[in-house]
This record gives C-alpha cells, structure tokens and sequence, in this order.
C-alpha cells in the first residue's frame, strides 16, 4: 500500500488504492487515466489487448470526476474516477463494439448496455474495448477477427478466452479492473493463465442487456481485477437488478465488499470447503494439481474444514455444454443478416453483384463469421432440428438439472466448492487451434457452475513448478452465494500474501518498453 | 438449395367444379388460423408504441430492431389480452406456459427468429358458437390461441409488378415489428357440407364482434390488424382420412374468406376428379380475381428448430387473478344480441337488419336516453339509415349522437314535433345546426300548438269547403283528412295533425 | 481428458448415429444462411461427426423423470407494465443501415415468401 508518487507507479496501484487517492484529491482521475493511457500506448502492441482505446472520451469522464470533486460533490461511487477495460461484447454507445467479429467492423452502438450505464454512472473510466474470440466463443482469444492477445506473462502464449483482452490488460497494469462475460468459463479461465481475479456472479445477478447474447440461458457478466477486493468493488457496482433484463434476479447487487472484510479479517475459520472429485487427477496438469494441493493446504491451515464431495453427473457437462450452446447461439447469431447493420457483402469473387437479400445473407454470413463461430451455428441449427431436439437438447437440458442437484447435495456438506480453475496453464498460441476437441477442454472445471447458474470466481493460486506461469483456484459458491465465496477468495489472497510477500499479479513481467 | 422443385406426376391443375357438384362428391375440412394485432399501447417485447400508421421507423428501439446486445420484456398488458380472449373461447389457461423462439430467415423479421408459443400456449381446448344467420348456431371448436409478436413491413420496389417476383430492391420498415398478436387456430372443422363458406364467414365475423366487445383489438382487417389463414382440404365421401390440405393465406375481408374456401373446394374437386393430388402448399388469395393462387409448396418449408427462449421467463397465470378476469368478461355479443332483441321486442328480422347496419349499440344508447325501442329503431333503422347511405358512412360516423334522438322523440311523442318535423329537426343536427332545441328556433318549426289560433283556421278551413263539412257531419269521417290537410297547409305543417282533426270533430259536434 | 470422447463400452445413440452426410452439412448450412465453400463443408462435416459423436452421451442419462432445466434462475411472471418508453431517433435507427431510402432499410430483392 504505498504512497501514491510518480505517475508510472499508478499503474501498479489496486483500484481501491486509486479510488481512495483520486476521493482525497492526492491524484487526479485524469492523471490516473493518463498513466493508463500511456501505459497502453507502451504496451499494447505487443499485448494487443485492446480492439479500441477511448482516449478523448476516457480522458473527458476522468476531468468530469475531478471537477466534481473540486466542487465538493461527494464521490460518485467507490470507485469513481478509476479506469477500467469493457470487454467488447458490451456495447457502448458511440463507441465501437465489434464482439470480436469481422460482421460487426464498424458498428456504432446508439445505446448503451446497463451496465456501461453503471459503470459511467460510478464515475468509472472506460479506456476502451478489449479483445475475444469471435462472439466470446474461444478459450484463448485466438478466435478473434482482429487477431490473438498475447499472454503478458509469455508473449508466445494464449492468455485465456474468451475474455482475454481484459484478463491481459489487467496482467499488463493496462487497467486495475476490467469487465467480462462468462458462458462456459471466459471470465474464469483467462483470470487463472493471466493470474488476475475475476468473478461470474449467480446467473441474473448482473443484467445482461446491452451484452452481445452468445447463449443466453448462460451468459453472465462479472468484474475482472487484480485483486479480490477490487473485483468485489467492481462487483457492487454492476450488479443488482435491472427491469429490462426479465432474467434478472429481483434484488439488489449482494455486499461482497463486506464479505471480503471479514475474509481478509475473520479468514475462513469454521467454513467447510468442499473439494470436487471430478474437478480433478486425470487430464489436469501436473503443475496445476500442484498448485491445487498447495491451495487446500493453506486454505486448511486457515482454519477452513475440507470435505470431498460427489458429483457423478460433472462428467457430462461438457457434452451438454456442448449442445446447449451451440443451440442458442445459432438462435442469437441469426440478427446478423446485413440487411440493418454490420458487414454487406454484395458482390461475389467475380465482382458481380449478388441479386437477392438471402443469397446477401447467406454470403455475408458464410465471409463475416470465423471459422468457429460458424462450426458452432452448424452444431446447434442441427441440435435443434426436427427429430433430434430431444436427444441433444432436451437431453442436455436435463443434464442440467441433474448437475444443477449435484450441486444442490454438495451444498449441503460444504459452504463453497473448490477446483482448479483450469486444467492447464496458459498454452502456446496456435498449439490447439486445429483441434476444437481439445480446445473445448479448456472449460472442464468452469461449465458445471455455468451449467447450474451458480457464482464461481477464479484467485491465482501461485506459479505452475512444471511451467513457471500463474495457477487459478476456482471458488463456487451456491446460488446467490456471493458472499462466501469471496469471503473465502479474500482469506485465501491474504493468507497467500502472508505466506509469499507478494501476490501473483505483482510478479508479471514488466514487459519490454513499458515506462 | 433447390426450393422449389416439386416434381409430381398426377396432375395440380385442372378445371373447377362447380362448387354444388364438388360438395357432392367431397366433404370439406377447415382449419381455420386467425391472427389478431392486440390494441395495446406498446410492442408486445419493448416500450415502442403500438401504433398503425406513423411515418417509417419511427417506432422502433434497440429490442425489436434486433441490435446486438437488446432483450425482451413482455407487455403484461398484452398477456392479460390473450388470457381474456383465451376465456372468451372458454379455453383452458395454461397453468405455465412459455414463450419459444420460431427459427427462420425472413429481412421483415429482424431478429430472425418469431418470439412465439410452441408446445405450451396460453389457451388451449375451446369453443366458439356462430351464429350462421339463420338461427342456426355452428360450433367451431379452438385447438390453440398463442401470443407471439408480429414482422415488419416490406415495400418492393421496381421490377415489372410491383410485387415481390421481379422487384430490384425491397424497403423495410420495421414500426409493426413486435407489434403483440394472438394467434387463434381452429380444430378441423367437419361436418360443414356445403355450408363450409359460410361457416368460415360466420366464424371470423363472430370472432372479430367477440374480440371488439372484449375490447383487446381494433379488429380492422382493411389495415391487417385481423388476418385469416384459411387451411382447406377435400376428402371424398367415403374416405376416413383427411386429404392434404392448402392453407391460403391473409384472406382480407369477411367476404374474402368466404370466397377463397369457396374457391378452394371448387379448385380442390377439379383436381381430384381429373385424377390429380393436391399439393401441400401455402396459396394466396386474389380479391380481384377470387380465386387462389399457388405459393411456396410446403414440403420444403423450413425446419424452424423451436426451442423454449432463454430470455424470457415461464408464464403462470395465477388462479385468482384467471377467475377475476373471467368473472368480469363483458356480454358475449350473441348473447347480448338475444337478451336485447327480447328486451325490446323486436322481431327476428328487424334484429337482423339492425345487426347488420351495426345499428345495437346506437339504439341501446339511445334507449338509455329515454326514447322507446320502437322510436329509437324507426329512427336508427330507416331514417338515419337512409342519411348514412347518402354520405357513404356507418350509422356511428353520423354526426348525431344517441341523446340528441331521444330528445327529438321525445318531442314527437309530447307533440310539439310531429313527424315531418321531427326530421327536419334531425336534419339540421345533421347539417351541423346545434341540439334539436337550437334546430327548433332557428328555424321556427315548433307545433303550433295554440288552441285559439288552430281554431280559426279550422273554421276557415270548413267554412271553404261546406259540402266536406255535410259530409263529416253526415258520419263520412274518411272526409276529415281533407279539412286536417288544408289546415295543416294553413298553418305551413307546423300544426299537429292529432289536434286539428279533434278540433275539427269538436267544431262539427261530431264524436271521433 | 475422457469427457467428450466416446465413452467406449457403453452403448449411447452416437454408437448408432450413422454418420452425417454432405448433403446434411449442406442444408443445415442453408437453414443457418451460411454460404461455405466446398471445403469448408468437408471440413465441418468431419468436425461435426466427432462432436456430435462425443455430445451425444447425454442422452444415456437424460431419462424420462427428469425434468428439464431451461432457465438457471427460477423466476416466472417477469413483466413490463404497457406503457410507452421512448424508443431511437429516426436517424439513429437508420444510421448502420448498409443502406436506406425513403426513411427505410434497403434490402436486396426478397426472394422468398412472409410466413
């Protein structure tokens, strides 16, 4: 918790530690998101973490939330005036939002999703809109249009997906806090191979509307930080319910803040954590298991009582995930037909002009999508088909009840569950990229808790022995049960920083030509 | 993506029978598909207003123009419509239902997918009673009605026609895009014989009354705020399977929908008897012409892959909630019709013409105003009927409200109005003169009603014609008009004519 | 790593499925409005084969007692009162039309029919 000196150190500041400063006048909001900026300007090229940096416009909300503290006005928010990285499937209005896709090159939202609204609201600074796979369908930012993100841990290395561009960014001090979506594991997954914190809330617990819709009986937005206090923060001010999402949970945004108080002072004496059976051994890496092991013996020394708990029905989720999906992304990705906005392709190879609105479509679809976006509208349009609906998506549907009562039995031995976040470390880029199978892995232990709706967040747990890059712990909590879950990511963070001295964001590489 | 080849060796076109000759022969099933706009203030998943007419896209916002990010909230409004309408058919209200999402590709549709209900409609298992004018009541039995959401509207431009074939370019406007419907779809419909036009007529017609009287829709078919689909197939006689049906498609107008069911069965037996199938397809009906034409064959219809929509939430109707909007159902129109028939004693048909001239409510009005039944229909019925015909308006669109002729009724049956009076009076609320009372004095028509001033006209009058005056006294009271006449002609018709014949009778010492 | 592979000795409906055909992969192909190349359908038919093939497990244990899950959150009766919400300007609906005329979006010639 230093004091706040140069301008290069604001970067290496936590937002609450920014807040707190730009609240008291020690900064200013604009000095701070001009330290962002420059960092970005430094960095990003080799990163390429950001689709597009609102830099006028970032530095204008920023000199808003100074002049309305030198008018005495109380802060915005706790965290007014600190910058933050949109993950571009939010749409912003006036700003372009391209959910990773050649289809939307170009596309000047006129409105702003709710939760833009709130983060503008907070007096939060919005630099710009980060990168992910096409339509957030990915697991390591490589199904992009414009291109993959690099890890800043490991240049040649994936830095997860889909959120990749806002886990990187946090990686890369770009941005203290970052927003993400989650469907299969995109917040969680990125947040442990870039070693930073994000969260996916109970299903309906952020509003989705204004969010580019993958399936929408999964997404959910979620805060993305370095630390676990930052993301409960950031958490506080996008959640909460919203009437123009009718899968919004009727209530308002849980005290996760608190929660994290009392971790970081009560720890998580008395709690029983539940260690998943099947979230485990076979198939995850060995420096992720390590790691794993380690985590639970801290977490046991805190006082936590550990228990193992069954879920048989874990093993299908990825086949229903798999269905689920791919169904209602066929479904969601069909507005996307060049008759109101986004890409028209109009003529043919040849150049002549193609005569009829569905041969537009079908051309503009067949150029405009990526290669796995496509592979996943083909799957669900035939999951969904006449005659096999009840074998893959009822099907799939059910399975989700049945993990839904896994749960359901393993919340009645323990407060929260724990696994691995993912079963490697981040990978080389271009390593699975030829083969969906194994890239649809990556989310094994992210899609039971997508699956049910539950809460789910990842905390680095430490550093891989085998590859000397950044392990995540995934904490699941039961429905609406924000609370303990950060309470236990904020006591293990603490109990971590006492162990090590130092967290695992703070060993990322300063990165060449950084200021 | 070969959609349209559907090769069949039987013939698919042949020459009509004539439409007796084919009922011979065949006995038509109909199904009967009717989508109806609700009169909602807004879209049936967005705050857009619900309005026909505005100038193009200017009811529209994020969620039903589709832009990426947008979701739906449903209009409570619009699922207590359905509910409503859903009773009035005296269906079952699903304990839950939802919303699912229609796949398909269409530009008027901007999501590409129909926010609809598949397996769980709100109402399902009903009935509709229709009257086919001759007394005779029809049952129509309700498979379904479901809530779903209406597509824009396409313009095509250029090209030889007009028309989508041959058009260089199509122009959207997307304002009735979400607009709220209720689809209401028919069991088939059997056992109809030669009466299937009729039935199919009747059946709309006492559909849209039903719908008007619930007041959930404005039911103008002219403007598409009630379409018919009208699903028809033939099978002979002795068969016991269905044929395979056509289903021909926003059929317009009352007579439209009578028309192409004729047509289709005349079509429909022109095939089969020169050997031919019928081909599984959707046809459209020319109100020109009369008659179907072919459309896009079924067989390659799209697979629209329903499945329940994500972004949407279960709808459970509450029980208490589904009794109060049952209890507080307005009069069924038919049942109304017979209650008030019986109340005024009119006969079968002079309910009927007034039915027709939609003259029940006026007279109901102007009942309730003070004027007898019999007044209030001699005026609405012929009169006022008269007048509207002249100015090509309904009854409604007169410029005279229901008050205004009970209170010249009233002055006619009091006598300070007689008759030709009276509709000079009503002549000028017509011409826009005022209240029958502004009418009266400013052009001085009040009866003249002066004892002393009728008298000396009526001596006059007998003192002219002295042989007439023998006649009266003589007991020959036919001659008494003669004598009214030349005092009515006296007194420039503003006598009334009860008065002087009495004061003629009296004058000669003559008992009436 | 055995969670999308086939799960050997049990006999699921991907054992029997018969694989997909080109012409199958072509006309999902048109159903989605994607317009592949004929690679790309080569391509898409030997990858959908191997998910569809794996995916298909869930069916050993989706019996007939189970109930579906459609929603995670289990909220019903969510709506909005009728009352108007003012919408996008004229322009700003029209503004990332590829093109427009007369206050419309313009659209190459429809070709099908409304439903």
């Amino acid at each position: 918790m230093s004091a706040v000196s140069t301008t290069s150190d604001l970067t290496r500041q936590t937002a609450a530690e920014l807040a707190s400063a730009i609240a008291s006048r020690e900064v200013s909001a604009v000095e701070v998101t001009r330290a962002h900026l420059d960092r970005i300007d430094a960095v990003d090229t080799d990163v390429h973490a950001f689709l597009h940096v609102s830099g006028e416009k970032a530095l204008a909300a920023a000199a808003a939330v100074d002049e309305s503290l030198q008018r005495g006005e109380a802060p915005a928010s706790p965290l007014a005036g600190v910058p933050l990285a949109l993950k571009d499937i939010v749409v912003q209005q006036g700003v372009p939002t391209t959910a990773g896709s050649k289809i939307l090159e170009g596309w000047l939202p006129p409105y702003d999703a709710t939760v833009t609204q709130r983060l503008v609201a907070a007096g939060i600074v919005i630099l710009g809109k980060t990168n992910l796979d096409e339509f957030a369908m990915g697991s390591s930012t490589e199904n992009s249009a414009y291109g993959p993100t690099r890890n800043p841990w490991d240049l040649t290395r994936i830095p997860g997906g889909s959120g990749g561009g806002s886990a990187a960014a946090l990686a890369a001090f770009e941005a203290p806090l970052a927003i993400g979506t989650d469907t299969g594991g995109s917040i969680r997954q990125p947040a442990s191979v870039t070693g930073t914190v994000g969260a996916k809330p109970t299903y309906g617990g952020v509003s989705r509307y204004g969010v580019i819709a993958l399936a929408s009986s999964l997404d959910q937005v979620g805060p993305c930080a370095r630390t676990v206090l930052d993301t409960a923060m950031l958490h506080e001010v996008i959640a909460g319910h919203d009437p123009r999402d009718s899968t919004s949970i009727p209530q308002p945004a849980p005290k996760v803040v608190d929660a994290v108080r009392r971790g970081q002072t009560d720890g998580v004496a008395g709690m029983r954590i539940g260690i998943v059976k099947q979230l485990g051994g076979d198939g995850y890496q060995a420096g992720v298991s390590e790691s794993f092991a380690k985590a639970v013996a801290t977490l046991t020394a805190a006082g936590a009582e550990i228990v193992e708990v069954d879920c048989p029905h874990f093993e299908y989720g990825l086949a229903a995930y798999y269905l689920i999906l791919p169904s209602e992304c066929s479904s969601n990705l069909a507005r996307f037909d060049a008759m109101r906005y986004g890409l028209r392709v109009e003529k043919r190879p040849d150049g002549t002009l193609i005569e009829s609105a569905e041969q537009v479509m079908a051309a503009t679809r067949g150029q405009g999508f990526g290669a796995e976006v496509k592979r996943r509208i083909m799957l669900g349009t035939y999951a969904l088909s006449a005659g096999y609906y009840d074998a893959y998506y009822g099907s799939a549907q059910k399975v989700r009840t049945l993990i839904r009562q896994d749960f359901e039995r393993a919340y009645e031995q323990a407060d929260v569950l724990i696994s691995p976040s993912s079963p490697v470390t981040a990978f080389a880029i271009g390593e699975k990229a030829d083969d969906p199978m194994a890239m649809y892995l990556n989310d094994l232990a992210t899609i039971p808790g997508s699956l049910a709706g539950i809460p789910a967040m990842s905390v680095p747990s430490g550093i891989a022995s085998d590859t000397g890059l950044p392990v995540g712990l995934q904490i699941m909590g039961p429905a609406l049960g924000e609370l303990p879950m950060y309470r236990v990511a904020a006591a293990f963070e603490a109990a971590y920083l006492a162990e090590h001295g130092t967290l695992v964001p703070d060993l990322a590489p300063a990165l060449e030509g950084a200021p | 993506m070969n959609d349209h080849t559907a090769a069949t060796s039987p013939p698919v076109e042949a020459e009509l029978i004539d439409f007796d000759e084919a009922l011979e022969l065949f006995d038509p099933v109909m199904g009967l598909e009717v989508h109806v706009e609700l009169g909602t203030a807004t879209k049936m998943f967005c705050g857009c207003p619900n309005a026909f007419g505005a100038a193009p896209n200017t009811n529209v916002c994020p969620v039903c123009l589709a832009l990426p990010g947008a979701m739906p909230t449903v209009n409570a409004q619009a699922v207590e419509y359905a509910t409503l309408i859903g009773l009035a058919l005296n269906c079952e209200i699903a304990q839950l239902c939802r919303f699912s999402r229609k796949n398909y590709f269409y530009p008027d549709m901007p999501k590409n997918f129909q926010t609809s209900q598949y397996d769980e409609p709100i109402a399902s298992n009903g009935h509709l009673d229709v009257d086919l004018g001759d007394g005779e009541i029809f049952r129509v039995e309700i498979e379904r009605a479901h809530m779903e959401e209406d597509t824009g509207k396409s313009t095509h431009v250029g090209g030889l026609t007009g028309r989508i074939h041959g058009a260089e370019y199509s122009l959207l406007d997307y304002n009735r895009a979400g607009v709220p419907l209720v689809e209401i779809v028919t069991k088939p419909i059997v056992g109809t014989g030669k009466s299937a036009p009729v039935v199919a007529r009747a059946y709309v017609a006492a559909l849209r009354d039903l719908l008007l009287t619930l007041g959930v829709s404005d039911v103008r078919m002219d403007q598409g705020s009630l379409r018919c689909d009208v699903n028809l197939s033939l099978m002979r006689k002795d068969a016991t399977e269905f044929g395979t049906r056509t289903e021909t498609k926003n059929v317009n107008s009352l007579r439209s929908v009578e028309r192409a069911a004729r047509h289709e069965i005349s079509r429909q037996a022109g095939i089969l008897e020169a050997g031919g199938s019928i081909v599984l397809e959707t046809r459209h009906f020319d109100e020109a012409t009369g008659e179907t034409g072919s459309g896009r064959p079924k067989e390659t219809a799209e697979d629209y892959r329903y499945f329940p929509e994500p972004d949407l939430v279960p709808v459970v109707p509450d029980r208490e909630w589904v009794e109060t909007l049952r209890a507080g159902l307005p009069e069924l129109p038919w049942l109304r019709r017979a209650r008030l028939q019986q109340d005024w004693g009119f006969t079968d048909l002079e309910m009927r013409d007034l039915v027709a001239a939609d003259g029940v409510v006026l007279v109901e009005q102007t009942v309730a105003a003070g004027a007898t039944p019999g007044e209030a229909r001699s005026w609405w019925n012929a009169y006022l009927g008269q007048r509207a015909n002249e100015r090509g308006v309904t009854l409604t669109e007169l410029p005279i409200t229901p008050e205004q002729v009970a209170a010249v009724s009233a002055l006619v049956r009091d006598g300070a109005l007689n008759a030709k009076l009276a509709r000079q009076v009503i002549d000028g609320v017509l011409a826009g003169e005022g209240e029958p009372q502004d009418v009266i004095a400013a052009r001085g028509l009040a009866v003249v009603s002066d004892d002393a001033a009728l008298q000396t006209a009526v001596d006059e009058a007998l003192a002219a014609q002295p042989a007439i005056a023998e006649k009266i006294r003589s007991g020959k009271l036919q001659a008494v008009g003669a004598v009214v006449g030349a005092v009515m002609k006296a007194t420039r018709g503003q006598a009334d004519a009860g008065r002087v014949r009495e004061l003629v009778l009296s004058t000669l010492g003559v008992e009436g | 790593m055995s969670a999308l592979q086939d799960s050997g000795s049990e006999v699921s409906i991907a054992a029997q499925q018969p694989a997909l055909t080109r012409d199958e992969v072509a006309h999902l192909a048109h159903l989605a409005r994607l317009q592949l190349t004929e690679s790309e359908l080569d391509l898409y038919r030997e990858q959908l084969d191997v998910v569809l093939h794996s995916v298909a497990r869930v069916s050993e244990i989706a019996t007939a007692d189970v109930e579906p899950t459609t929603h995670a959150v289990q909220l019903v009766n969510v709506y909005r009162e009728d009352v108007v919400v003012p919408g996008l300007e004229h322009a700003a609906a029209l503004a990332a039309a590829p093109a427009t005329d007369e206050g419309r979006f313009r659209v190459p010639q429809i070709l099908g029919e409304e439903e």
